[in-house]
């Protein structure tokens, strides 16, 4: 599967505040016996957009291709589905203090940038995006691992060297290990 | 040499090559396959022209989206039955063993891989499930992965990871009546969170650790992914021998003795040191009860409700209020006697025969209350048989429990058994999440002795009191 690098993203951002969101919640369990990996998008985070107050479905959240929210962002099940699911709804990059390792990995895997910045840097982050009123913007840059808004909002982060080149590059993962099909087989001969 | 831990021994004895970014090429012994995580994976090795690289070491079962009511039906669910079509097209296309729902050895993966004696000490364990940390019990590595890395492992039989850190989760003193495995691994998720152990592996240690039996340990290993970590493990031993031996894919008579010995070189050397460390004292714990929406909002069964005022900073207090609205709790309210409609027996947590044996001791000759619904879903067919033969299906249904076949059922809801809007459950499972078990459902994670004892009174109680009466 080849996917989009991601080097540099700027877009409109939607602010999610709030820690420990589960992937039972980014996409429940009814919507998982499908054997595709496209059409999971509509129902990412159904339950909670059956609430009229729920964050994405102010107008000011439209079109947002970041996600800013809170601290084990995408905890629990290992589905993949959920970055399924946030990557057809739109979203090129979730923003947060921490993820959860599976999600992290599911991120990358499919050109997801997942973007750890301070919890202060978090809180400032929703305050600014609350303050825009549906027009906040961020710049993600993966190659200078730096996030930047348009009003002097600065800040470095930092993704696993290895994360972060498949991101840079939409590397075809399995493609890459096969480069070193040799070295698989010669371990499994030293343990036959 | 360093002292290492069994952490290490295993790791390092599985590096096949190291990435110049980090990480390393680790070679997967055992892959666990199920219908739900699975398609997308078999479909892209379709498309890439691309095989199944060690089918011999690729194992597949149906367990997420089954019926747990009569097998003899057509599944009136058209998706469900498609994606179950698609798992047997795909492990016939692809040569990959399956046990599918005709067979007597079909159940929850991580049921089944220790049972058919699959999983074994010092190995790497993968499957497209959080819960694979289930068999770290025995020793081995056993990790949960997305689909795309279930493709990875099809193709190249490896995985891509970076080495996680370590942490030591120490156990000491002796359980009191009526505290479980289940109660040991809910009071630490309940003291380091559910990011606690985050990048980290777990190593449960300690006399309160060796004393457990195999299938307790894969209690307490299962919810290891539920503090966040990337799996969790403990040390083989004697009771984890006498467990394998004999199984059907456990090493024969010719090979058991120089498999066992070396076995016994897999334990962490004293003086061996981890990033990290927490003990608790497993005399002190008591029943745990969750109140809340994640598994680390629990308490004793003797506590309350907390106030959301009372915790140190704003995102708790945020979360336990919305916990709280969710699970149409008010502070101060004591979990001892709250009104349940719900009771669920099941899932990879506690499944096992141990964990039916422990529910039906406290059913026996008494009656499910009136207004409650209580399931006991056997972890698998086998676990099921077995029960059967003790007569323990008949104490269940003569007290009014119902007696299914082997899934992950309302564990989470994919097949007929959710909980309807507000209605409020015990369950032995492993996640309180909101709408885990059905839209609008109120989870409270027990053991499984709590779990029937809350059917029988109609409410959240003590199982202490009645350990007592049983006795």
């Amino acid at each position: 599967m080849t996917l989009t690098p991601f080097v540099r993203h700027t877009g409109k951002c939607a602010a999610l505040p709030r820690a420990n969101v589960d992937t039972d919640q980014i996409i429940p369990k009814q919507f998982l016996k499908r054997v595709e990996r496209t059409g999971f998008g509509p129902a990412l985070f159904h339950d909670w957009r059956s609430n009229p107050e729920f964050e994405l479905n102010q107008p000011e959240a439209r079109d947002a291709t970041i996600l800013i929210t809170g601290a084990n962002f995408g905890c629990g099940s290992s589905r993949e589905h959920a970055v399924w699911a946030l990557a057809e709804y739109g979203f090129r990059a979730i923003v947060a203090p921490s993820f959860a390792d599976i999600f992290t990995a599911n991120c990358c895997q499919n050109g997801v940038a997942p973007v750890r910045l301070s919890g202060d840097s978090i809180d400032e982050l929703i305050r600014r995006c609350r303050g825009g009123r549906g027009s906040y913007r961020l710049t993600i840059d993966l190659e200078a691992q730096r996030v930047t808004d348009e009003s002097g909002f600065g800040s470095s982060f930092s993704m696993e060297p290895y994360r972060r080149e498949m991101l840079l590059r939409g590397l075809d993962e399995i493609g890459r290990t096969l480069l070193e099909e040799s070295r698989i087989t010669t371990y499994e001969r030293s343990r036959a | 040499m360093t002292p290492r831990t069994l952490f290490d021994k295993v790791w390092e004895s599985h590096v096949v090559h190291r990435f110049p970014e980090g990480p390393a090429l680790l070679y997967v012994d055992l892959h666990l396959v199920h219908e739900v995580t699975s398609p997308q994976a078999f479909e892209g090795l379709r498309q890439a022209g691309r095989r199944v690289r060690r089918p011999e070491r690729t194992v597949a079962t149906v367990d997420h989206n089954v019926p747990t009511g009569d097998r003899s039906l057509p599944l009136d669910d058209p998706i469900a039955a498609t994606q179950l079509d698609a798992l047997a097209q795909n492990a016939q296309a692809f040569g990959v063993e399956l046990f599918d729902l005709s067979s007597p050895r079909q159940g929850i993966v991580h049921v089944i891989g220790p049972e058919l004696g699959l999983t074994q000490p010092g190995m790497v364990v993968v499957c497209g499930d959080s819960h694979t940390s289930t068999h770290g019990a025995f020793g081995a590595f056993a990790l949960g992965i997305g689909t795309s890395e279930v493709e990875h492992v099809l193709a190249t039989q490896c995985l891509v990871l970076s080495k996680p850190r370590t942490m030591e989760a120490r156990f000491t003193g002796r359980r009191s009546a009526g505290v479980t495995a289940k109660d040991l691994i809910l009071a630490l998720i309940g003291r380091i969170g559910t990011a606690g152990a985050t990048g980290h592996v777990l190593e449960y240690t300690g006399d309160a650790i060796r004393a457990l039996s195999m299938e307790e340990r894969m209690t307490v290993c299962n919810m290891s992914i539920e503090a966040g970590a990337r799996a969790g493990m403990i040390a083989p031993d004697e009771t984890t021998f006498a467990y394998l031996e004999g199984r059907p894919r456990a090493p024969g008579n010719r090979e058991w003795g120089p498999t066992v010995a070396a076995w016994r070189t897999l334990p962490s050397e004293p003086g061996a040191t981890y990033d990290r460390r927490v003990d608790v004292d497993a005399a002190a714990v008591a029943p745990q009860v969750t109140w809340g929406t994640n598994p680390g909002m629990v308490t004793d069964i003797t506590g309350y409700v907390p106030n959301p005022a009372d915790f140190p900073t704003a995102d708790e207090r945020q979360a336990a209020e919305r916990a709280l609205a969710y699970m149409a709790l008010a502070p101060g309210t004591p979990l001892a006697g709250l009104p349940i409609e719900r009771v669920f027996v099941g899932s990879c947590t506690n499944a096992r025969i141990e964990d039916l044996r422990a529910a039906a001791r406290i059913a026996r000759g008494r009656k499910v209350a009136s207004g409650v619904r209580a399931m006991v879903v056997p972890g698998s067919q086998q676990v099921k048989a077995h029960g059967e033969r003790e007569g323990l299906d008949r104490i269940f249904q003569e007290a009014g429990f119902e007696w299914r076949n082997a899934g992950c059922s309302l564990c989470l809801g994919m097949n007929a058994d959710v909980l309807r809007r507000g209605e409020r459950c015990a369950s032995t499972s492993n996640r309180n999440f909101e709408g885990r078990q059905g839209a609008g459902g109120r989870t409270h994670l027990m053991s499984p002795a709590m779990a029937a004892a809350a059917a029988v009174a109609g409410r959240l109680v003590d199982v202490r009191e009645w350990e007592m009466e049983s006795a």
